[in-house]
């Protein structure tokens, strides 16, 4: 693994230089349109370049958090879930164990985040603990525990920020020159002479395309560490069906995540953008499709090494680069898949989905403050955090019940 | 003089390439204790549930008397052979595991035990202490692979001999059951 972690270390310090170079461009294209200075728009974008990337550093799995509303949870908030990411834990070797997350989203995703293997936290949403089995739900941890162990959560944080901002600075480039356009063309004539129309020209274009160019350098990457972390959680788990079952029931799901945006999609473990009401399928362009992922996973007969992923992978892109280089795959031994654990057909066994649910849903009311009665008629109720009064009428058998005060 | 040089420049080299091989190794040796330490962690943690699991189920199962006798002896044995090697402990293991597995298959014949919360929040816990330790195993003999092939490859393999690096025990699992850990806690 040493050898897949330093190069990923190399391209992601090629893929930061490349979208901060290309914000530093647009700065300066930007600064001569409109500053008629582009020293001034270049230091500009210099300074805003490194507090993004200072703010990314440091903070950029609390502001993902916090975008997508995820609650930290602790083992008895919900046991399984909290074991089977120390589970992975160990699986992949890693040192600290990750902050548990929990979005409370009806939607399928999950997605890790972090600075490092020493800062990291996973977040999955309440409809994928509903949703998922025991296996099931272990694969899709594996893999995002993969992109911590790879470190692809730092480039995710790094380059979500910077394509937030050039996103950001075309989009304001772009109205600026159409409004100063139309104010009579003022800046043009006023510009150091002829080379002026072609530099508005140039920064018009490339406002237009930054966004796209920053998108595409993005999406390259993300799309090759997708199927770096499904090879590393098959190993993890010893059992690819977990997460192509997974990946099967996410791709089902017709419900978007409500806290997602352009430039925090490619750390979800699938596109949180999908057109609305339509099933999951291939649209995406961050993630590889979900199908082909999901094939490649089940036919990985022989074992679940990252030997076997890669021939798996292989077979199904003739002629297709590997996903590893020789360098990752040599020194590997043969891995086996493990027998599956039968699906919980009787009770006790695994909770199923009604239980799943309950046990979700007991968490998200707990999370939101809400206090628990249980009425004598058996009802329970749930008392609202900024509840005022002293008593409620039981809404089944009409008993008024005590409210403790808070 | 120019010779000397390039004989100076040979040994500096030389010196480094040890230097970095030789903390590759040591870093893969430390790896592999860890991952040794881990497993005793979670072994540990399945010597602490059994009473606790002995104790819940003992009011359910009047009749099953030997087997959770069985179930304890296992434990006493196991925690007995812990420092023992790895060979010894491994054997232990498989013994608490088989029990373990015994009692767990009767449990099917009591429902009013398999509704039971305390009973449910137990069995999570053990499935995932047997997870645990396959997985802990696992990357212990993932680890115990890499330095093996350290030591024993071209050309790390001269800096092993001389600085007597040893190579490391796999901890092997003989019974095919025993490879299915997760199966053995629910049924």
């Amino acid at each position: 693994m040493w050898e897949q972690v330093r190069s990923n270390r190399i391209r992601s310090v090629v893929l930061v230089g490349m979208m901060a170079a290309l914000l530093l461009v647009v700065g300066y294209l930007l600064g001569e349109a409109f500053l008629g200075n582009p020293i001034g728009g270049l230091i500009i974008a210099l300074a805003i370049l490194l507090v993004l990337n200072l703010v990314a550093f440091f903070q950029g799995d609390n502001i993902m958090l916090a975008i997508s509303g995820a609650r930290k949870i602790t083992r008895d908030d919900h046991p399984r879930l909290y074991n089977i990411v120390e589970e992975m834990k160990i699986a992949s070797g890693l040192e600290r164990m990750p902050d548990v997350y929990i979005i409370d989203d009806p939607a399928m995703n999950a997605f890790a985040t972090g600075r490092d293997a020493n800062h990291a936290s996973v977040a999955v949403t309440a409809g994928l603990l509903q949703a998922l089995n025991r296996d099931e739900l272990q694969g899709v941890v594996g893999h995002e525990i993969a992109h911590i162990k790879n470190r692809d959560v730092l480039l995710m944080s790094l380059c979500g920020v910077l394509l937030g901002a050039i996103v950001i600075l075309a989009w304001y480039g772009s109205r600026m020159m159409l409004f100063g356009g139309m104010a009579g063309g003022r800046r043009s004539s006023r510009g150091g002479g002829g080379g002026g129309g072609i530099i508005i020209i140039v920064a018009i274009v490339l406002a237009i395309l930054a966004p796209i160019l920053a998108q595409l350098i993005y999406f390259a990457i993300s799309r090759k560490r997708e199927y770096m972390a499904d090879a590393s959680s098959a190993l993890y788990t010893r059992y690819p069906e977990g997460l192509a079952s997974a990946l099967e029931k996410l791709a089902g799901s017709k419900i978007q995540v409500k806290g997602a945006n352009q430039a925090t999609a490619p750390a979800y473990i699938i596109n949180p953008f999908r057109e609305k009401g339509r099933a999951a399928a291939d649209l995406t362009s961050t993630h590889p499709p979900i199908s082909e992922r999901i094939r490649i996973l089940r036919s990985m007969a022989g074992g679940a090494s990252l030997v076997d992923y890669d021939h798996a992978y292989r077979s199904i892109h003739k002629g297709g680069k590997p996903v590893f280089s020789a360098a990752t795959l040599a020194g590997t031994g043969a891995v086996g898949i493990r027998a599956a654990v039968p699906e919980a057909a009787p009770a006790g066994r695994e909770p199923g989905k009604a239980e799943r649910t309950r046990e979700v849903s007991d968490l998200m009311w707990r999370m939101n403050k809400y206090d628990t009665l249980t009425c004598e008629c058996g009802t329970k109720l749930k008392i609202p955090p900024d509840f005022k009064r002293s008593n409620v009428k039981c809404p089944h058998c009409g008993r008024i019940n005590n409210v403790k005060q808070r | 003089m120019v010779a000397l040089y390039v004989v100076l420049g040979i040994i500096v080299v030389l010196l480094l390439w040890f230097v970095i091989i030789y903390n590759g190794l040591v870093r893969l040796r430390n790896q592999m204790q860890n991952a040794w330490a881990q497993i005793d962690v979670q072994l540990k943690r399945r010597h602490d549930l059994i009473p606790n699991l002995v104790e819940t189920v003992k009011g359910y199962m009047q009749h099953e008397r030997e087997t959770l006798e069985a179930v304890t002896n296992a434990r006493n044995l196991a925690q007995q052979a812990i420092g023992r090697g790895v060979g010894a402990q491994s054997q232990a293991e498989q013994g608490l595991t088989g029990a373990l597995s015994r009692l767990l298959a009767v449990v099917e014949n009591y429902p009013d035990l398999k509704a039971n919360q305390n009973f449910l929040a137990l069995q999570e816990e053990l499935t995932s202490t047997e997870n645990k330790i396959s997985f802990s195993r696992q990357y212990y003999n993932d680890s115990v692979l890499g330095l093996n092939n350290k030591v024993q490859m071209f050309p790390s393999n001269f800096v092993a001999n001389m600085t007597n690096f040893k190579l490391g025990e796999f901890f092997e699992v003989e019974a095919p059951a025993e490879r299915e850990a997760p199966k053995v806690s629910f049924t």
